[in-house]
């Protein structure tokens, strides 16, 4: 199991270092630091192995984060706690920076106690975390024993993310369908690989232990209910048209996933806040919001001319947002002149590329922009790579055509019902890896 | 020095100062000097000193300040054991506090305290909390056990935790379920025989159940504790698969691996006609894909596995090799991966879209991906003969670039291609030719003087060309020189006339001016076999090659089938078994997957379709040279080796006149990496014999030899190490004689006389078991005063007692055997015509034996009737 935590900021120091087994010593902490951090080459691997003792290891920002162990690990896992430990510390205390780290190291002291007993993770739910720990110290003296019951049948019950006794006035619920799209694309518009991944992350005010149940238009789902005997004609080929095929989607720990298994319906019993629901990857039928035609021109050896051509493809009547288009220039570039019909664009030596920027777009329409690049003369032999060009945007729909169907609410003890919730859904597409080789 | 001085001086003064922070009378400024102690611990410095200070702070209602004496009191409470007892009364009050986070505050801390006194206190605390009304201190006094386990394994067997944490498997709780399990898991790992988790149908059924409930880490627990069961039958094997993937949807991607684990492992048992078995194939694609959409450094390991995975059931993910397309921002561990994966997925319907993507990497910037990537296509070549055309010509193409690396890395696997479609693609030869002058690697120069060789004929100046080599001989590696002198043979042999002063010349430097032992060695057979018969020479060396086959590295069986079964852990990341990085026994059991179910192998062979075809013959790596002749006599040895011949030979345990037994195969070398031991066990005046015949059959030496026992019935231990001085070549064997002593630790074993080995040489550590005859334990002082004898034999309870007939012995052999083996006729006397001898034995832990024997004369057939007493 794990044998040790250390963070270290980005000289090296160790800001926390915690272990838990008698076979790492002292040393293990320098081990790492000479030959990680302070190491001349980029890291080649995440696992690393020095004398017998193996070293994972995540990054955030300068920090870094890195668990020791001599045993074999399961190593998936370690890299799971190293998010959640991360994800933990930002709940309580925001950014994980030197600074953050340092006003707070007794609060991530308490934390490494509670969340890893002896190497092995505990529960590491800020939800139920917070109800015992908390940065102006451990609740704890002054409650009272029915609290205290509560507090410890929480962390280890069922419904560990989830505290009894929630209220609220006005029973809301927010839910986001995020969409990454990813797109590789050859320079003569053939797509090489499209995939979109997307996450539903929820916020949710409801009060009690409500019992939920979401509905999406996946294809598995409406053919079932097709063929369960549903009468409606009509709906039946709406649904058909409209159903999306999910390659795979994974959920978070409160979905019941031996239901989801056999009827492939999604329940559950919310955590309080905010929340990833669920997270899904489709490749089928998949919208691609935007087009990008390349050309690229080598006239003589010192220049170069580029012309690009964006075309967005959706509805007229939406707006895409923050479109970022990003070709990038040889390395040895000596000026740039552009020349863009929408938006602006700037050429970043410092980045090696080009940045053309356009604040809104509208559903099938057409920009282009075209740039003279002179080079310096080399006499370097190695040509040069073509790096992709690449492109950031954001749109108001879900490019996977995922919608929600519906969002049920039962809760049997108190005196609300489905009707009486307020629910707000919201789609937003982003790019993901969107390249475009040229 | 200086820095440490210094270091010394700045705490000098700091400890004065915390020193009286520590002891002041406001709680606030006590708890702000506990944390400033705590902080400079953190950075290394020694606070040591503040020992009786800080622990004087423990006993306060605050329960901040507490857990961080607390943290102090681990870190520094083995460096001042006498001290530490110090805090033993607040932490036996603490667990029993009314408040349960206090209660497991106290026993979580108490457990990680190594101090063999503190220990001794924490036992009744620990009981008490594993049994605890509240479910947070079970789970933590569950985890306590391991703690304890880890300090003072004896003392937690005796003091019956482990079955008080076998207790907890049943909880209505599932984290303490979860915790029960890791603990237990944890444990079973030192004990491989010990049964401690003792899986069966009723136990599985409990943690399945648990598996739905518990957090993610528990299902963790869970899960890589189930992947450890072998189920019965394949019935069982589907309603355990059943019932885990469901976890494949987890978001915790830890899960989803563990539970592929489970999955892989029990599918061997599955027959493969089953809808069940497809069913469960398919549902293993989709979540593997999805690993690779999570953060970089899980993708790495997810990767790694899927490497794996690929290799044991190409079929998962046949269609999926889109999604390990490089991706321009990869981390670069994840890039070399995901081409590893690429090549071994590349097939002929996808082999088009695979050669683009490979021609686009290498043209990246990274110097290992950009080689790896021309590699690859060269393999590609190999792998899919249709694609064979283009491949070489991309190639081509990357060779006319003139980047140096690219055009070796090239170079190089061009050699293999004309291995592998001879006559064909010789037409580049010339391409090839122009950038001899840029190669300056030793494994693209070896290929290159390979090439020139090979073809010689069809090179008009090869000659030139290899003589330009043979100016700096003594500066290259053996490889190139290794390659030259054979490519120049081959040259003299197929153009004798003008070249013999070119073989003159490389026969000298090889076999008179090199001082290394291969390049001498070839030089003189060459040499001799063109001076004594030129026909036969060419013959040998320009004989026919064997063709090479598509798979490289592929991970050797046995090996892989072991890493299926640590899938998810650091072992399936290194590609290694736990046994080559982890220290001492723990986790160094090796796993392998269970057999397909008796009632249908024949089906599932012929059905799969996947039953093993000859094995793949690997690409010698670089060193060996390719196809020539002097390799092509070191084919493996057969390690087939004699058959273990266990049935039938075993010795029982009540052979009591059980004398020179033949040796037997205790390890055959198929299990051992060549190495086979086999051996037998005697008594010599005294002293008990362990006699081992140790046999290498492998190709390379064997050395650092040493032995070790588990705990057996009589506490068998090796009384000094092996003694295998001089290393063991191959083919060779030695004979090594053991002394033993019976003071090593006991655990009773079935049968009786069972007794596990542990060999350990450069390459690995073996296990095996063997018995051994119960007579060499009985000792020289066993015969027993008759006074004593008499009383002793009526002493004995009749349950005490068993009797035994023996068939077919005469009394002048059994009485010879008798003596020899140290069983003392005490009396005789002659009761109703039967002779009645009566016998004492004394076993080496003190057991003694009383035995009746009944003799009727005239017939063969004797009664034994034996009571033991224990001394002592």
């Amino acid at each position: 199991m794990i044998g040790g935590l250390f963070i270290y900021n980005h000289k090296g120091e160790v800001l926390i270092s915690r272990v838990y087994r008698d076979d790492i010593g002292r040393n293990a902490v320098d081990a790492f630091r000479v030959n990680v951090i302070h190491a001349r080459q980029q890291v080649r691997s995440p696992v690393t192995n020095i004398a017998r003792t193996s070293f994972f290891h995540v990054k955030r920002s300068n920090i870094w984060l890195a668990v020791v162990t001599k045993q074999n690990v399961n190593a998936a896992m370690v890299f799971e706690f190293l998010y959640k430990m991360c994800d933990v510390m930002a709940s309580y205390f925001g950014k994980i920076s030197e600074e953050n780290i340092k006003n707070n190291f007794v609060l991530i002291y308490e934390l490494l106690d509670e969340i890893l007993d002896f190497g092995y993770p505990q529960n590491s739910e800020t939800g139920s975390l917070k109800t015992f720990i908390t940065q102006q110290g451990i609740k704890g003296q002054h409650q009272t024993k029915e609290e205290q019951s509560q507090i410890t049948s929480q962390v280890t019950g069922q419904i560990g993310w989830r505290r009894e006794g929630i209220k609220y006035r006005r029973n809301e619920l927010f839910l986001d369908v995020l969409e990454s799209v990813n797109l590789l694309m050859s320079p003569q518009g053939q797509v090489l690989s499209a995939h979109v991944s997307g996450r539903v992350v929820m916020k949710s005010y409801l009060s009690g232990m409500p019992e939920c149940k979401f509905g999406m238009n996946d294809k598995i789902i409406i053919d079932k209910a097709g063929k369960g005997g549903v009468t409606n004609e009509a709906g039946k080929s709406t649904s058909g048209k409209q159903s999306i095929a999910i390659d795979d989607c994974t959920f978070n720990q409160c979905v019941r996933l031996s239901k989801f298994d056999s009827e492939r319906s999604i329940s559950f019993i919310p955590p309080d806040g905010e929340y990833e629901l669920m997270r899904y990857r489709t490749t089928k039928d998949i919208i691609l919001p935007f087009r990008v035609i390349p050309l690229v021109r080598e006239v003589g050896r010192t220049k170069l001319e580029v012309k690009v051509v964006i075309k967005s493809n959706f509805k007229p009547s939406l707006l895409a947002q923050k479109i970022e288009v990003r070709i990038p220039t040889p390395l040895n570039t000596s000026g740039v002149q552009v020349i863009c019909m929408k938006g602006k664009a700037k050429y970043k030596a410092s980045e090696n590329a080009i940045v053309w920027k356009i604040k809104r777009m509208a559903g099938m329409k057409e920009s282009q922009i075209s740039a003279e690049i002179e080079l310096l003369p080399t006499n370097d032999k190695k040509k040069w790579a073509r790096p992709p060009i690449s492109m950031n945007f954001e749109v108001p729909f879900a490019p996977s055509g995922l919608k929600v169907r519906y969002l049920k609410v039962f809760e049997s003890k108190l005196n609300y019902s489905d009707h009486d919730v307020i629910k707000w859904v919201r789609y937003i597409g982003r790019s993901g890896i969107y390249e475009t080789r040229c | 020095m200086r820095s440490v001085m210094f270091r010394f001086h700045v705490c000098a003064g700091e400890i004065f100062e915390l020193k009286a922070e520590l002891n002041s009378d406001k709680k606030e400024k006590k708890k702000e000097a506990v944390k400033k102690v705590i902080a400079s611990m953190t950075v290394g410095k020694d606070v040591s000193a503040l020992f009786p200070d800080v622990v004087n702070c423990m006993q306060t209602d605050n329960l901040e300040l507490k857990k961080l004496v607390y943290l102090y009191l681990m870190n520094y409470a083995k460096s001042q054991p006498d001290m530490a007892i110090m805090a033993v009364n607040t932490f036996v009050k603490d667990c029993e506090d009314p408040n349960p986070l206090i209660r497991a505050l106290a026993v979580r801390t108490m457990g990680c305290i190594r101090v063999d006194k503190i220990t001794e206190y924490l036992c009744e605390p620990l009981r008490k909390c594993l049994k605890d009304e509240d479910p947070y201190v079970r789970k933590t006094a569950a985890v306590c056990v391991a703690k304890l386990h880890d300090i003072n394994a004896q003392l937690v067997e005796d003091q019956g935790f482990l079955d008080t944490l076998k207790d907890l498997i049943s909880d209505s709780n599932p984290m303490v379920v979860a915790n029960a399990v890791a603990a237990l898991s944890e444990i079973a790992e030192s004990h491989p025989n010990s049964n401690l988790l003792d899986l069966n149908p009723q136990s599985i059924n409990k943690l399945l159940t648990a598996l739905n409930e518990c957090t993610e880490w528990g299902q963790i627990f869970i899960l890589d504790c189930l992947a450890n069961y072998t189920p019965r039958d394949d019935r069982e094997s589907q309603s355990i698969c059943e019932r885990v993937t469901p976890r494949l949807s987890h978001a915790n991607s830890a899960v989803v691996l563990s539970a592929v684990k489970v999955l892989m492992k029990f599918m061997e048992m599955l027959p493969k006609d089953l809808d069940y078995y497809g069913t469960l194939l398919k549902k293993l694609a989709p979540p593997l894909v999805t690993l690779l959409s999570a953060e970089p450094e899980l993708q790495y390991v997810a990767l790694r596995n899927i490497n794996l995975i690929v290799q044991k059931r190409p079929e998962i993910l046949k269609h999926e090799m889109k999604v390990f397309f490089v991706k321009y921002n990869d981390p670069i561990y994840v890039k070399l991966e995901k081409l590893d994966i690429m090549i071994r997925l590349a097939s002929q319907a996808n082999i088009a879209q695979v050669l683009a993507e490979l021609k686009e990497y290498a043209t990246e910037v990274d110097v290992d991906f950009v080689r790896k990537a021309v590699r690859a296509i060269g393999r590609c070549a190999i792998k899919v003969e249709q694609s064979a055309e283009r491949c070489v010509s991309t190639l081509l193409d990357l060779i006319q670039t003139k980047v140096n690396y690219v055009v070796q890395e090239a170079i190089v696997v061009i050699k293999d291609i004309f291995r592998k479609y001879p006559n064909k693609y010789e037409s580049v030869i010339a391409t090839l030719c122009e950038n001899l002058d840029s190669l300056d690697e030793p494994e693209a120069r070896a290929a290159m003087i390979w090439i020139v060789g090979e073809y010689a004929e069809r090179i008009d100046n090869a000659d030139e060309l290899l003589e330009s080599f043979l100016e700096g001989f003594h500066d290259e590696s053996t490889q190139v020189q290794l390659q030259l002198l054979t490519a120049i043979v081959k040259l003299f042999l197929k153009k004798p006339t003008e070249t013999q002063e070119l073989v003159q010349q490389v026969l000298s430097l090889a076999t008179q001016d090199s001082d290394n032992p291969d390049l001498r060695d070839r030089g003189y057979i060459y040499w001799r076999l063109l001076s004594t018969d030129p026909v036969a020479a060419k013959e040998v060396v320009l004989a026919e090659k064997p063709l090479i086959s598509e798979e490289t590295d592929l991970i050797e069986p046995t090996l892989l089938e072991e890493l299926i079964c640590h899938i998810g852990t650091l072992a399936s990341v290194y590609h290694k078994p736990p046994s080559a990085f982890v220290e001492g026994s723990r986790g160094v059991m090796h796993k392998r997957l269970p057999a397909q179910g008796t009632e249908c192998p024949d089906v599932g062979n012929a059905a799969g379709g996947s039953a093993p075809e000859a094995a793949p013959s690997i690409i010698p790596s670089q060193g060996d040279l390719l196809g020539d002749l002097l390799n092509l006599d070191l084919a493996p040895p057969t390690t087939a080796g004699p058959t273990p011949s266990t049935s039938g030979m075993q010795m029982g345990g009540m052979d009591l006149l059980g004398g020179g037994l033949d040796s037997l195969v205790w390890l055959p070398a198929m299990k051992a990496k060549g190495l086979e031991i086999s051996g037998t066990f005697a008594r010599r005046a005294g002293v008990i014999q362990m006699e081992l015949v140790l046999t290498n059959k492998a190709m390379s030496v064997m050395t650092d030899f040493a032995i070790q026992f588990n705990r057996n019935s009589f506490g068998l231990a090796p009384a000094g190490p092996l003694q295998v001085l001089t290393p063991l070549g191959p083919n060779q064997t030695i004979e090594v004689s053991l002394p033993l002593s019976t003071v090593g630790p006991v655990m009773k074993m079935d049968p009786l006389n069972n007794l596990q080995v542990a060999v350990k040489n450069n390459i690995d550590v073996f296990y095996f078991s063997c018995q051994y005859p119960i007579s060499m334990l009985f000792v020289e002082d066993g015969k027993m005063e008759r006074q004593v004898f008499l009383a002793t034999w009526k002493d004995i309870p009749n349950d005490n007692e068993s009797q035994f007939q023996i068939q077919d012995c005469h009394l002048n052999s059994a009485s010879n055997k008798l003596q020899g083996s140290n069983i003392f006729t005490i009396a005789k006397r002659t009761v109703e015509g039967q002779d009645m001898l009566y016998m004492s034995i004394k076993l080496s832990n003190g057991i003694w034996v009383l035995a009746e024997l009944k003799v009727q004369a005239g017939n063969p057939n004797y009664t034994v009737s034996s009571g033991t007493r224990r001394d002592r």
